[in-house]
């Protein structure tokens, strides 16, 4: 086991940069604010959680892998919340997805919600 | 090949990528056509960095690092917040350029 560790640990940092780097690709390759979004949260969360629990698997101390199982799960939940957050300004300040996008769900709802903006 | 060299190339590696990640991310910074792409951007630039830093304590073996990436990430998580919030309040044509390859922004009375 202990002569299989550096050969995990290396794995899993390539496995994670290379996601990482996915998701800069993706930001910069992808049409829309809305499609970058995806790329972003999704593919970058992935890979910096998968860096931090290289390092847990590297030290292998009790607190310093709880603390990456933390911090993963904190990532984990506030990546998806700051989208969401960061989605919906853009929409209702009125940044229009682009030509390639064929639904629009909230697009009833949102002249109530400038409304509510602009009052 | 031993073990210790094939993790060393691949912390060589890993950084390496990172760094580019890092380039490609402050490319679309600069190029971005709107504001919310910028917001976008320095958020992904936070979860890039998060990464740099896990890499770093690897290479060293401080695991101290993994306190100091999660510092980053609440920071970063805080900031995207404020700065949606500042584009949801003050987010209009005076701050930002017109994106070319979407359609123009829809007509309110605002």
């Amino acid at each position: 086991m202990h002569d299989l560790l550096p050969y995990i640990v290396g794995l899993m940092c390539l496995f994670g940069s290379f996601f990482v780097l996915v998701a800069a690709i993706g930001v910069l390759r992808l049409n829309d604010l809305y499609m970058r979004m995806h790329a972003a949260s999704k593919a970058g969360t992935l890979g910096s959680g998968v860096l931090l629990l290289a390092i847990a698997v590297f030290v292998q101390d009790a607190s310093v892998v709880w603390r990456a199982l933390a911090g993963v799960l904190f990532f984990l939940l506030t990546a998806p919340i700051s989208a969401h957050l960061l989605a919906r300004a853009a929409y209702i300040v009125g940044y229009q997805p682009c030509d390639l996008t064929t639904q629009d769900a909230i697009a009833d709802a949102a002249p109530s919600l400038r409304e509510q903006r602009n009052s | 090949m031993t073990g210790e060299m094939f993790l060393n190339g691949c912390l060589i590696v890993s950084i390496s990528v990172l760094l580019i990640a890092m380039a490609v991310i402050i490319v679309r910074i600069v190029r971005g056509p709107t504001l919310p792409d910028r917001i976008l951007g320095l958020d992904t630039l936070v979860t890039v960095s998060i990464g740099v830093i896990a890499v770093f304590g690897i290479i060293t073996g401080f695991p101290i690092y993994v306190d100091i990436a999660i510092a980053l990430g609440l920071v970063g998580f805080l900031s995207t917040i404020a700065l949606a919030n500042f584009l949801l309040r003050c987010g209009d044509d005076t701050l930002t350029r017109r994106d070319h390859n979407a359609p123009a922004r829809r007509q309110d009375n605002a």
